[in-house]
């Protein structure tokens, strides 16, 4: 039987809920806020009433032209999104359906590879990128940030596959499904909240990445990272413009996210009550 | 008919031919005031240079720095002119990793360069980087709250006169600090500040063995007099306090003095930005009459790597940005207070920047006043005013930052900071083959 909640601890619940989340998505709040002020009003102080003014934006798009590194940043994250989960379903498929004594040890293996610290293997991937002419392209950094995302989707996969009967998979196989039709046809179309919570996430991920996207770019490649970089000054105040660079660079990630949030939060949760 | 027809024709060839050859360069720079302004006005080169195309990489300057050295460690090629700083230019020029400015062209004037800077980016009397914008560091004060307290600010102060006028000039009920120095840990950073500091109070990193100095009496009394002053006349929370978090106190009213870059002097006297534009007086870096003052010198300048492709055209870039008409162009177009400072005699005996920038003698004076050759008291093996021009300096100077901000901050004595650079230093140059 269900325990029974009062009304007064549900209360407290969800004012908890709106408190945590609002303290969580303050500084986005207050970094929006301050791209409607002017650079004076920027450091006088505390103040959550903006002038209005949208200098700050129209400096910003002067300076630099926010639109290449906007298509960039779709292009890397969108194609090592598809790159990864092209590698990873079949990865998943066949640790959950086909394990051996060491599947858990290679997943090990592979989330083991996101512990080190990026910068340890920056000059040698500095030289392959330059060996192979690949510094500042668009397919040098989304074979780079398919390999980076890679042990987080197949991990989530691989959750999100463990979840679904093997008998199903077999009863296809009795009808005389082909291993190819058995994962495009019975077992992805029962993974899908999965995988597009999968997707949806690596998306974010990739967009975010800073350390190699600006490392490995210059001027082709450059995503929006690079964009809020380039507005980060050691001597002058900025911070109006800083602000607006970083709310245009994460308007559209955090537009997908709040649309697509049911699909993500069902996703990330699926499965993790059992 | 026929003949128009084919005169726009030719017309056309011809441009697209133009386009077709442009070469083009990509330059990595900082994102300061002055770098913005030059990518704004790079028409003027550009119409001059129809075959040169310019690509601009604009980085906060911890990455940048980052950036070039990785790719010019490794002849990435990504860049063909690069922004670095008086650190970097004796390093990379021994390495032969920059080429030689030997081709800025007749009208260049190479010797109108002020000659400290000049000598801060020459390696065996060459030029491996030519100065974009200078500075040196001295003391910004408010005349109102000086002569509230009573005081006069000499134009060559000691530090024992900024202590008491520190003192005096601290109201914490009106939320007014008496001084507001760098504290966040960096070697660019505190670093910068304390080893300018510690210049003045006879101390140095290194004897002329190469053996650190963290143990004698001049580092303990550089240490004790800046965190006995902050913790008096600072402001709350100064370890981390770097350039940018000063300046806003600064411009906000709420320092009495600010020792720091010479360049800060255009903005805190802006009337734009600044509450306090018409109540700043500038002086001289404090001394303690041993004949060094506590300021620095530096420049970002422009420098071209050694693997670049395209020398010749990022040697015109160059030249361009770092010219005589590069400063008029600047004052046409925006004022003569906005045209970068610190680089040529000739800007400093112009009546008209005189008149723009009250600053300006006080800023030459600075910058004339520090020898990156000599910069201490006792003789040392190298060279650098706020740094020492050694590969390891990065790392150990901001490890040693850390440990004089945790100082500043309350969690470790004076003693302790010093005793652990010592320690941390020796090990370094332990490491670095420098000491047995």
């Amino acid at each position: 039987m269900a325990r029974a909640v009062s009304n007064q601890h549900k209360t407290i619940v969800t004012v908890a809920a709106w408190i945590v989340a609002f303290l969580i998505f303050f500084p986005i709040l207050y970094t929006i806020i301050t791209s409607f002020k002017s650079e004076t009003e920027a450091i006088a102080g505390f103040n959550m009433i903006p002038s209005g003014t949208t200098e700050s934006y129209e400096e910003v798009q002067s300076q630099y032209n926010y639109f290449k590194p906007f298509m960039n940043s779709v292009i890397l994250s969108l194609g090592s999104t598809l790159l990864a989960l092209l590698i990873a379903v079949p990865a998943a498929w066949s640790m959950a359906f086909s394990p051996t004594r060491r599947t858990k040890d290679i997943l090990m293996w592979m989330l083991s590879t996101k512990m080190m610290p990026a910068v340890a293997v920056l000059f040698p991937m500095y030289l392959i990128f330059r060996d192979l002419g690949l510094l500042d392209s668009r397919l040098g950094l989304t074979v780079m940030l398919t390999m980076i995302n890679l042990p987080i989707v197949v991990w989530m996969l691989y959750t999100y596959f463990r979840e679904i009967p093997g008998e199903i998979l077999e009863a296809a196989r009795m009808d005389g499904a082909s291993l190819w039709n058995e994962i495009i046809h019975v077992l992805t179309p029962m993974a899908v909240p999965g995988i597009a919570s999968t997707m949806l996430l690596n998306i974010i991920l990739a967009w975010n990445e800073a350390f190699w996207t600006i490392r490995l770019t210059a001027i082709e490649a450059a995503p929006l990272t690079a964009f809020i970089s380039s507005f980060s000054s050691p001597q002058g105040l900025f911070w109006a413009k800083l602000s607006a660079a970083s709310t245009l660079a994460i308007a559209p990630i955090l537009i997908m996210g709040w649309f697509s949030q049911k699909q993500l939060v069902r996703g990330l949760t699926f499965g993790a009550v059992k | 008919m026929k003949l128009t027809t084919l005169m726009l024709g030719l017309c056309s060839a011809s441009l697209l031919a133009v386009a077709a050859h442009a070469e083009s360069i990509t330059i990595a720079t900082v994102n300061n005031g002055d770098m913005i302004r030059m990518q704004k006005l790079t028409d003027d080169f550009t119409s001059k240079n129809p075959d040169i195309e310019l690509n601009w990489v604009t980085l906060e300057e911890n990455v940048l720095r980052e950036r070039v050295t990785t790719d010019i460690a490794t002849k990435g090629g990504q860049y063909d002119v690069m922004t670095i700083g008086t650190y970097e230019v004796p390093i990379w020029a021994k390495q032969n990793w920059l080429l030689p400015l030997d081709n800025l062209g007749d009208n260049y004037d190479a010797a109108d360069i002020i000659p400290a800077i000049a000598g801060g980016l020459s390696v065996d009397g060459k030029l491996y980087a030519a100065p974009f914008y200078g500075e040196s560091s001295f003391v910004m004060y408010r005349k109102d709250l000086m002569e509230k307290a009573g005081l006069t600010m000499p134009d060559a102060p000691t530090w024992e006169f900024i202590g008491e006028a520190a003192r005096k000039m601290t109201d914490r009920d009106n939320d007014i600090n008496g001084i507001c120095l760098r504290g966040k840990a960096g070697w660019g950073e505190n670093m910068a500040f304390l080893t300018a500091m510690s210049n003045s109070f006879g101390a140095r990193w290194f004897d002329e063995e190469w053996k650190p100095q963290f143990d004698q009496p001049e580092w303990k009394e550089t240490l004790d007099t800046y965190v006995k002053l902050m913790n008096d006349a600072g402001p709350s929370g100064a370890s981390s306090n770097g350039f940018n978090e000063n300046l806003a106190l600064f411009q906000q009213g709420k320092c009495g003095m600010w020792i720091d870059a010479t360049v800060a002097a255009s903005f805190v006297s802006n009337p734009q930005d600044s509450t306090v534009a018409d109540k700043v007086g500038y002086a001289l870096a404090p001394d303690t009459g041993l004949g060094k003052r506590g300021n620095w010198l530096w420049a970002w300048s422009l420098a071209i790597p050694a693997g670049t492709q395209k020398a010749d055209a990022a040697q015109k870039f160059v030249a361009w940005a770092t010219s005589k008409d590069y400063l008029e162009l600047v004052a046409e177009k925006e004022g003569w207070a906005n045209v970068p400072p610190g680089t040529r005699t000739s800007l400093y005996e112009n009546p008209k920047y005189q008149e723009a920038a009250p600053f300006a003698k006080m800023t030459l004076d600075s910058i004339n006043a520090a020898d990156p050759t000599k910069p201490t008291v006792k003789p040392v093996p190298y060279v650098g005013v706020q740094f020492v021009a050694i590969p390891e300096f990065q790392g150990l100077g901001t490890t040693v930052g850390q440990l004089f901000s945790a100082a500043l901050a309350g969690q470790m004595s004076v003693d302790d900071a010093l005793k652990q650079a010592q320690d941390a230093a020796t090990a370094t140059m332990t490491e670095g083959g420098y000491i047995q």
